[in-house]
């Protein structure tokens, strides 16, 4: 059976993946970016735009990271405003389960999902560090293997919440003067929450917005498989693809769940040219903005954890190894590698088997966009990685805002659309009808 | 007599003020949960040049039993929900300070501000019921003197991460690769009694540099913000909060139940409390839309505030009265403006240009 392909639109961070040296990029905060960027995904037929969420500046060696783009605004705030400008758009967001607390998280999702009609999701993610805590009261208090023992109840417990109107709840009876009959009950009392009382919202369109869960890890993945609806993963190969999907979707069974009851979307670049060999060019001059030699060489201190400020980007990686006892030199930036030397001597090794200088290594290990080609070879590899089970379906992240998607609603998404994997119209209104 | 020209908000809650006002409001129970219900009132406080609307919050259901509205959405992002459908009328949500993070209370007014072009507001409240504390279960409900003392905290140091960039500090430098220069960004290193934050913001400052920050000034511990609104129910206790914030624009709040003739307006009240007994906070006005035109410049000359927060009894009946016939007679009388003057709410209120603390050249 032919699978429907499902797109988000991820809004471009403050990354390097953003290109902003460019002169067609514009604002990283006005709303008119949101707003250009929610509406081109609308026009597409995009099931959601996506929203990271920002708790502290980067910071490399003691200092502001001012070689990316930097700020960026409240996450809820702008999917709020986002309902008013949209009518059919999933609007998802990330919110830490770190440095909120379930009874707001819980009110906020309820209130965009109330807003826009049933269209909000929720991307749980953890956040342990207590660099990142110096914003917060609660500061970092968390241990690292304890971070999805709160995510899970916390989860959990925002779900209790949802739940807490019962259908019926609100009566609305003028004549007879009921508003609303024991609105909101509820207990949980858990390892890591003890609380009570009354929910403030009625049960919303989607009685449960939907939950994306983000992370590769095998405690990440159980996470997914036992409680989310979306998983969001990296991409890669397609085999790698295929391996990841596999896994995560036999999970499922344990927790009674169907296949189709959890949708893996990777994020994925993109870059489209006129002919194949065009877009491997255009491919190739994005990488060079988006791996400058400043940022190639922080890059590699953020793995070495040594000043290399004094190495030639074009010439070969340092001889010296990481220094794993060091203090990070980079705070913020995601980390997938945990083990340091093992990551240097996989970059020493692929530098030497391609011949790669520090930038051109960098490039390769971090910048390598996943979908180039034209419109037509774009469409049938994304359509590949979907039928073949690598994939339910993508996060586009483009490299340019606010503009970055035009292109590929303009060219891709019809491509899509012809082959019969991708809607035409909108069915229903809520997020959750699109999805599933 | 020729008055100053008065500042006026408008509270959008629910169905109205009045408790009863559900039952006989026009409105659906269930629109109460759509922004579409708050976006055409604040349409109609705009077409009527009000400064701003208010939206209440708490983080506990409302109490009261079944024979009242009970649950509410979140103010900011309601408020926000609207921002981008209307151009002019202030936006100023309640927001809490006891539970919730300064630094997300900071970003989340600052993009208002920037999802509305520089009409955001806050009205900073603390939360000291137990039921709230409840909802946590991190701390206890503080004293109403450390909830007003925590206030004053959260509102300076969500001003200082406002300020915490410059106006100037994205530069977008594609010769050097810098985004941003980074001597304009600061450390706030704020350390209080009840929490600590390091900063720099993650949100760019916003538009209007500081968003309007609001306060009730009725407990003895509360300190000013740019605008104080006083529930006090009698003239003379409305004078004397005017006179305790010197530096601030003082509004008074109003209730209001209106109709075309006096004894029309008894009967409405009469009746919504017939439904449900009301004592409503601060001024209490029954009567025609004629005679509201006439107090209000009085009430603000004997008393010395800056204008009103008007809290109509039903929504939609008493700001259809308020905004077709109060605020005509009120211009008539030069007690109004005809229009907006400015763009941002600063403006509105005539607040002036906000100075970064931070800023080496004043004013940028």
């Amino acid at each position: 059976m032919t699978k429907q392909i499902k797109l988000a639109a991820h809004f471009p961070g403050v990354n390097n993946t953003t290109v902003w040296s460019d002169p067609a990029s514009g604002s990283q905060i006005d709303f008119a970016s949101f707003e250009h960027l929610a509406r081109t995904a609308e026009r597409g037929k995009f099931d959601f735009l996506f929203l990271a969420e920002g708790l502290r500046l980067r910071e490399h060696a003691g200092k502001i990271l001012d070689s990316d783009v930097v700020g960026r605004p409240n996450t809820t705030t702008v999917l709020a405003a986002l309902s008013a400008v949209t009518t059919h758009l999933g609007l998802a967001g990330t919110l830490s389960s770190t440095f909120n607390e379930p009874y707001e998280v819980a009110r906020q999702v309820a209130s965009i999902d109330h807003l826009s009609g049933g269209r909000a999701a929720w991307n749980v993610v953890t956040s342990p560090d207590a660099w990142t805590g110096k914003n917060f009261r609660r500061g970092g208090f968390l241990k690292r293997e304890d971070r999805y023992a709160r995510a899970e109840e916390f989860l959990a417990t925002v779900r209790e919440l949802w739940d807490s109107w019962q259908p019926g709840t609100l009566v609305g009876d003028k004549e007879n003067g009921v508003f609303a009959r024991d609105p909101g009950k509820f207990v949980h009392s858990g390892q890591q929450f003890d609380i009570h009382g009354e929910f403030t919202l009625p049960r919303t369109p989607q009685g449960q917005p939907i939950v994306i869960q983000a992370g590769d890890s095998d405690e990440g993945r159980e996470f997914a498989a036992k409680a989310a609806d979306v998983i969001f993963s990296r991409h890669g190969s397609l085999e790698d693809g295929q391996a990841f999907f596999h896994d995560v979707k036999r999970r499922l069974a344990a927790y009674g769940r169907e296949y189709g009851e959890l949708l893996i979307m990777p994020a994925a670049t993109f870059v489209l040219g006129d002919t194949d060999a065009e877009a491997e060019e255009h491919a190739r001059e994005i990488r060079l903005q988006q791996v400058r030699p400043a940022t190639a060489i922080q890059f590699l201190e953020q793995v070495w954890s040594r000043d290399l400020s004094g190495y030639d980007v074009d010439g070969p990686l340092p001889e010296v190894d990481p220094d794993p006892d060091a203090e990070p030199l980079t705070w913020g930036r995601v980390r997938h590698e945990k083990d340091q030397l093992a990551l240097a001597r996989k970059w020493r090794a692929l530098a030497e088997e391609k011949k790669l200088s520090i930038r051109e290594l960098v490039i390769e290990a971090t910048a390598r966009q996943q979908f180039v080609g034209t419109p037509s070879t774009v469409a049938s590899t994304i359509d590949e990685y979907v039928q073949s089970d690598a994939a339910d379906g993508f996060v586009l992240v483009p490299h340019l805002t606010p503009g970055g998607l035009d292109e590929f609603v303009d060219k891709v998404v019809p491509l899509l659309q012809e082959r019969g994997v991708f809607r035409t119209e909108y069915a229903g209104t809520t997020l959750r009808e699109q999805l599933f | 007599m020729v008055s100053a020209e008065l500042h006026l908000g408008v509270a959008i809650d629910g169905a109205g003020f009045h408790p009863a006002a559900w039952r006989v409001s026009a409105a659906e129970p269930a629109a109460l949960f759509t922004s579409g219900h708050y976006l055409k009132y604040a349409k109609q406080a705009e077409a009527a040049s009000l400064d701003f609307v208010t939206l209440d919050d708490s983080l506990a259901l409302q109490s009261g039993g079944e024979g009242v509205v009970r649950g509410r959405l979140d103010a900011l992002l309601t408020l926000s929900a609207i921002a981008p459908a209307t151009s002019r009328i202030g936006l100023v949500p309640t927001v809490t300070t006891t539970h919730t993070e300064p630094f997300h209370v900071s970003t989340s007014v600052a993009t208002l501000d920037y999802a509305s072009g520089g009409r955001a507001g806050v009205l900073a409240v603390p939360s000291l019921t137990d039921a709230e504390a409840a909802h946590f279960g991190r701390r206890r409900a503080p004293s109403p003197q450390d909830g007003e003392a925590e206030t004053a905290e959260v509102l300076d140091v969500i001003t200082r991460l406002w300020d915490s960039w410059e106006d100037d500090a994205i530069i977008r430098d594609a010769a050097t690769g810098r985004f941003i220069d980074r001597e304009k960004l600061h450390y706030v290193d704020f350390e209080g009694r009840f929490f600590s934050v390091k900063g720099p913001s993650i949100t760019p400052r916003p538009p209007q540099g500081h968003p309007v920050t609001a306060v009730y000034g009725d407990s003895p511990h509360a300190v000013g913000a740019d605008l104080v609104i006083t529930r006090a129910d009698h003239l003379d206790a409305v004078r004397a909060a005017a006179a305790r914030f010197p530096g601030a624009k003082v509004l008074a709040t109003v209730s209001i139940v209106l109709a075309e003739t006096e004894q029309g307006a008894r009967d409405r009240q009469h009746e919504l409390d017939a439904l449900v007994p009301f004592e409503p906070v601060g001024l209490s006005f029954v009567g025609t839309p004629a005679q509201l035109a006439a107090e209000l410049p009085r009430w603000a000359a004997e008393t010395g505030v800056a204008g009103f927060h008007l809290r109509p009894a039903v929504l939609p009946d008493d700001l259809d009265l308020l905004a077709g016939e109060v605020v005509p007679a009120l211009r008539a009388a030069g007690a109004f403006r005809d229009g907006y003057r400015g763009e941002t709410l600063r403006d509105h209120l005539g607040l002036g240009r906000a100075v970064n603390a931070y800023a080496v050249t004043p004013g940028a």
